[in-house]
């Protein structure tokens, strides 16, 4: 579904990724983690398209097809979602309607007849019990004062919303309460599929406890340094990453 | 929610919508103004002696007043001379009803998506249309007339209700009250007249739509509402003019008069020719727009979306004058490209226990300059008054300016002024997010920018709001990216 080769980039000056390969086949989970500043936001960022950052060798494959030509929001419509770190506030718009907007224009892309409003709200009903989000918060403007926890749970329900072929979720644990993060894990383990894969970005075993990985993935200064399965978490989150800074400098 | 959708998918056209003349056969003053012309426009209008007389001073007074100076704007110098002050479209007879009236013009209205016909009256929607000086036809006027409403053009209201124009013409906006009050005073064509008898609730929007068709052509449309003790009047009014080479200037003038009780709401969505991107063409907007709250609890309020002309020169107003009456301003400024505005409100409180709000939201694009312009001023006898004031300003790029020049003037210490200003950008990251959920940068903006303008935007009636979340998207075209 996604192929990496040797991937790099960079944003001013400032050289961020150097050579990432990763392959994610459908029905895959891959976590990523790796000591902050090493680069994982940045990774998915440039698979979304952020223009800031100046892709300058590799390349990626998203079903076929060379995912770095695509626009933003063609990537968004090929089924590549990103769950935000830091998710933006919009004022004056609320989460439904800027979900209407979104849902519409991918349907129009797929050539798909756009929703009327009754269908739309149906699907958005059920899409509400699987992440158990309050319609009340989905009324108000989005993300514009939303607590840390209340903006990853809308995240996930945008996730839902969309049902993307290939999620990736930046640290979308952080900042939830551990009943927040049983019903965030759990609405993304009801949408996985044998189609769909995940990239999960985080920093803690705990979230991995729910959303069991296939691979984990260390990302240092840019670079995957080491994979393993899901033991590899708990190695890491039982030695911290001096470890593996080490092996990295012996080599 | 649907309405945004619906805004977007209706983003096909992206050119000034309405950047078409039609053929229409008119009879017009020559260029120039002098008495011989504030004549001829009064004689074509079969005008009374004393309304000639009220124009001839008018005209004496303006020979004498200079250009307002004072507007962070610039422009060329207008040659006043230069300009033809009277321009109707030509028809045989007056028209009765609609079948009677020139087909081009119908469909000059059909293209504007006014129909005068059937459509329009299934939504409830009177209107009354003005073409280049001349008021074509209103439509509703029978059901309007048993309920003792009149909604009619100017001219007609000075022939046959004499009586309310000498009493209310230039009672709000007296014609030495500034440059271009004077002009439109001395020359005004046609426009509309709208009174609501005491207790009266009008059952529908009321609308006025002018355009300007005619090349060097100047509109100078005048509108009167006089809103009777306990009645209530929404009006509307939205115009257009065709893309030319040259600056078209309008001066228009309206007053609303509103006795205790009364509360009259007045909406306008402005979208004159801005000019192209270089800043050739594109009308001059100099506008006075003034009600007075006489009466006890009145209340007035003005939404007004300016997306068009090349300048805008606009400060609709409140003057407090009966207690506890209110004054209500809601703007959305939209400049895009080389365009200029200079618009906000003046607020004055004369009565006590007034109240006003304003919330004005300006979006500055391309090169163009946007500033607010308001005073409120709390006069001694207003005790117990309040003023609340938001001015939020947006930018898009780093070549357009946006300005504030709030005026704040409280004499007693029981009344209460607030004022809040932000300045924001759009930011990248706002726009990234919308386009990693599937959104275009171009529908992106348009979402941004109408959840920016909300709370004014939701101060319109329903179908109003549609064609100008359209416009705020039209208008800022291609400024991003
Ligand atoms: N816009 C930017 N301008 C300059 N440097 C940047 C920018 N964005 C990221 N960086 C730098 O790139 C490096 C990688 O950042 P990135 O956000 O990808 O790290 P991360 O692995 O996601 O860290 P964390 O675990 O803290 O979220 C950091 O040193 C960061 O300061
Ligand atoms: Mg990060």
């Amino acid at each position: 579904m996604l192929s990496i080769k040797n991937l790099q980039a960079r944003i001013g000056d400032k050289q961020i990724l150097n050579g990432i390969n990763l392959d994610v086949k459908p029905g895959e989970v891959h976590a990523i983690m790796g000591p902050n500043g090493s680069g994982k936001s940045t990774l998915a960022s440039v698979l979304a398209g952020r223009e800031e950052f100046e892709v300058t060798g590799g390349e990626v494959v998203y079903n076929g097809k060379d995912l770095l030509e695509f626009s933003p929001e063609d990537r968004a419509r090929e089924g590549v979602f990103l769950a935000f770190q830091y998710p933006v506030e919009i004022p004056g718009v609320s989460t439904i309607n800027f979900m209407k907007t979104a849902v519409n224009q991918i349907r129009k892309y797929r050539g798909q007849e756009t929703l009327d409003a009754v269908s739309f709200l149906g699907l958005m009903k059920e899409k509400m019990k699987l992440v158990e989000i309050d319609q009340s918060l989905l009324n108000r403007s989005l993300n514009e004062g939303f607590s840390g926890g209340e903006k990853k749970r809308n995240e996930i329900f945008q996730m839902a919303m969309l049902e993307p072929k290939l999620s990736i979720l930046d640290e979308t644990d952080s900042g939830l309460d551990i009943d927040a993060l049983k019903i965030v894990a759990s609405g993304v383990n009801k949408l996985r599929n044998s189609n769909n894969a995940t990239i999960v970005v985080t920093h803690y075993q705990r979230l991995l406890e729910y959303i069991v990985p296939d691979f984990v993935h260390v990302l240092y200064k840019g670079k995957i340094v080491k994979s393993g399965g899901k033991e590899l978490a708990l190695e890491l989150e039982a030695k911290g990453y001096d470890w593996i800074k080490d092996e990295v400098a012996v080599a | 929610m649907s309405k945004d959708n619906q805004l977007l998918e209706e983003l096909t056209s992206r050119e000034y919508e309405h950047g078409w003349n039609v053929a229409l056969e008119t009879d017009s003053a020559p260029k120039g103004l002098n008495e011989d012309i504030v004549r001829f426009i009064s004689e074509r209008k079969n005008e009374p002696e004393w309304m000639l007389e009220w124009r001839l001073k008018a005209f004496r007074l303006w020979s004498k007043m200079t250009e307002p100076k004072w507007p962070n704007v610039t422009y060329p110098a207008i040659n006043y001379q230069d300009i033809i002050y009277y321009s109707a479209p030509k028809q045989s007879a007056k028209p009765k009803n609609l079948e009677d009236v020139d087909p081009e013009l119908i469909k000059t209205f059909e293209k504007l998506g006014i129909s005068l016909t059937e459509q329009k009256r299934l939504t409830g929607v009177a209107v009354d249309a003005v073409i280049d000086s001349v008021s074509v036809a209103t439509t509703f006027k029978e059901k309007l007339g048993e309920l003792g409403i009149i909604f009619c053009s100017f001219s007609e209201a000075v022939r046959e209700h004499p009586e309310l124009i000498k009493k209310y013409l230039g009672s709000v906006v007296p014609m030495s009250d500034n440059y271009f009050a004077a002009l439109n005073s001395a020359v005004f064509s046609d426009g509309s007249f709208c009174y609501i008898p005491k207790g009266v609730r009008c059952p529908m929007e009321l609308s006025t739509y002018f355009r300007i068709n005619a090349a060097n052509t100047g509109q100078f449309e005048r509108t009167l509402i006089v809103a009777e003790e306990g009645s209530y009047v929404s009006y509307l009014e939205g115009c257009t003019a065709p893309m030319r080479d040259e600056n078209q200037l309008h001066a228009a003038v309206v007053e609303i008069y509103a006795m205790k009780d009364a509360h009259v709401k007045y909406s306008t969505v402005q979208n004159w020719y801005p000019g192209d991107k270089e800043g050739k063409g594109g009308i001059y907007n100099f506008v006075t727009k003034r009600a007075l709250c006489a009466g006890d609890n009145s209340k007035v309020s003005w939404t007004q979306v300016e997306t068009g002309s090349a300048i805008t020169w606009k400060y609709p107003s409140c003057v407090l004058k009966g207690d506890n009456s209110s004054g209500e301003f809601y703007s959305v400024a939209v400049t895009n490209n080389m365009q200029q505005a200079d618009t906000g409100t003046k607020m004055i409180h004369i009565g006590k226990n007034t109240k006003s709000r304003i919330v004005s939201k300006g979006i500055s694009a391309g090169k163009s300059q946007n500033s607010y312009r308001g005073q409120v001023h709390i006069m001694k006898r207003a005790e117990g008054s309040r003023n609340f004031s938001q001015c939020d300003s947006l930018l898009m790029g780093d070549q357009c300016g946006a300005h504030t020049f709030p005026y704040i003037d409280v004499e007693n210490s029981t009344s209460k002024v607030e004022h809040e200003a932000t300045t924001s950008k759009i930011g990248e990251d706002q726009i990234f997010y919308c386009q990693q959920r599937g959104i275009d940068e171009e529908s992106a903006v348009a979402l941004i920018v109408n959840g920016y303008a909300k709370e004014v935007l939701n101060q319109l009636p329903m179908e109003f709001a549609v064609e100008a979340q359209k416009l705020l998207a039209l208008t800022l075209e291609g400024s991003v990216g």
